[in-house]
């Protein structure tokens, strides 16, 4: 089921992308498929009844483990994520700068 | 129109989506996985554990069997902090003003707080390969006491510098302890230490060690995006 919902809101950001035209609101479109994506990838290695990949001395072997590889790759997608966005908001901040506003249709007037 | 085109296109993309979830061995219906169909399989067997030596698995992928990526993730990291550092420019910048005038109380009590974020993110990062937890949320916690100290006082800047000597310094060691793998047993970041008991603070070879390394890294790169945003280029 909840991959579904990661599938809604991974298009949900795409019409966010595809309809603003307003820079900030395209970052929170491209953070919101980001969260989606994820969301999808993490689900993919899940099993009813499986417990956190984390060995102890109280858990036995034989045990039922949820999938560790997508997990780690979403940690990485995650931090690859901040990059992104921290890139994306620091170039709206120097596109405010210079035409003072964020709207993409009523910039290019002035050089 | 325009908008209606956008989500016609969102929907029919979301609709081969979901057509595409079909239940066969290479994408199994949601919660139904068998991991013995999958490499997954190998990291739980008795011997991979006892030669790794983290009771954290998802650790152990990162840091370990993935450690070049976990590289490569870091090294993006690195290269947007910079390219942050230079879309807002190099001359001498003040910090923004806040829109109150922070009194004694809530300086001295978010100081009180910095302590305590900073001892959660510490402990954070060094049971990464314990606990669900490491190197990446523990430098995102340090970064959030950072902002944290930006948000309630109006006088404190952070050591900018002093964040890029040791970004700088513990990026460097992360790959000297690579090539020490490659020196002394056969591949790049291969495990040189004694992996010791699965569960012991002190096990699981070099990966505490990179672990810290990159939990001092990620947060020093991130209060250096923090301060980049909140400063200015000063007016006169």
């Amino acid at each position: 089921m909840i991959q579904y919902a990661a599938i809604i809101l991974f298009v949900f950001g795409l019409y966010g992308l595809f309809t603003n035209r307003n820079v900030i609101k395209m970052i929170v479109s491209l953070n919101v498929m980001e969260v989606g994506l994820n969301i999808f990838i993490i689900s993919i290695g899940f099993t009813y009844d499986g417990i956190a990949p984390i060995l102890s001395s109280t858990t036995a072997n034989g045990l039922l483990y949820v999938d560790p590889l997508p997990q780690a790759l979403v940690l990485t997608a995650i931090v690859i994520g901040v990059g992104t966005t921290a890139l994306g908001l620091a170039i709206a901040k120097s596109i405010h700068k210079t035409y003072n506003t964020f709207d993409l249709d009523e910039m290019g007037d002035k050089e | 129109m325009k908008n209606l085109f956008g989500l016609l296109l969102s929907l029919v993309l979301g609709a081969f989506i979901i057509l595409a979830l079909n239940n066969t061995a290479a994408f199994p219906a949601f919660g139904e996985v068998d991991l013995a169909d999958r490499v997954s399989e190998q990291y739980f067997t008795d011997g991979n554990v006892a030669e790794v030596g983290s009771a954290n698995i998802v650790t152990a992928i990162v840091v370990g069997y993935r450690g070049f990526d976990t590289l490569g993730e870091v090294t993006v990291l690195f290269i947007s902090a910079l390219g942050v550092a230079i879309i807002f420019g190099e001359k001498k910048q003040e910090r923004l003003d806040l829109k109150f005038k922070p009194n004694f109380m809530l300086r001295v009590g978010s100081r009180v707080l910095f302590g305590m974020i900073l001892i959660t993110s510490i402990y954070i990062i060094f049971h990464g390969h314990l606990t669900p937890g490491g190197g990446f949320p523990g430098g995102a916690i340090i970064a959030s006491a950072v902002l944290l100290l930006y948000l309630t006082d109006d006088r404190f800047r952070s050591n900018v510098k002093g964040f890029k000597i040791l970004e700088g310094i513990a990026g460097s060691l992360f790959v000297v302890i690579g090539l020490l793998g490659l020196v002394l047993v056969t591949s790049f970041l291969q495990n040189f230490l004694p992996a010791g008991t699965v569960g012991d603070l002190l096990s699981a070879g070099i990966i505490p060690i990179i672990y810290v390394l990159i939990g001092l890294k990620v947060g020093s790169e991130i209060s250096g995006i923090v301060d980049n945003f909140l400063t200015e280029e000063e007016s006169a």
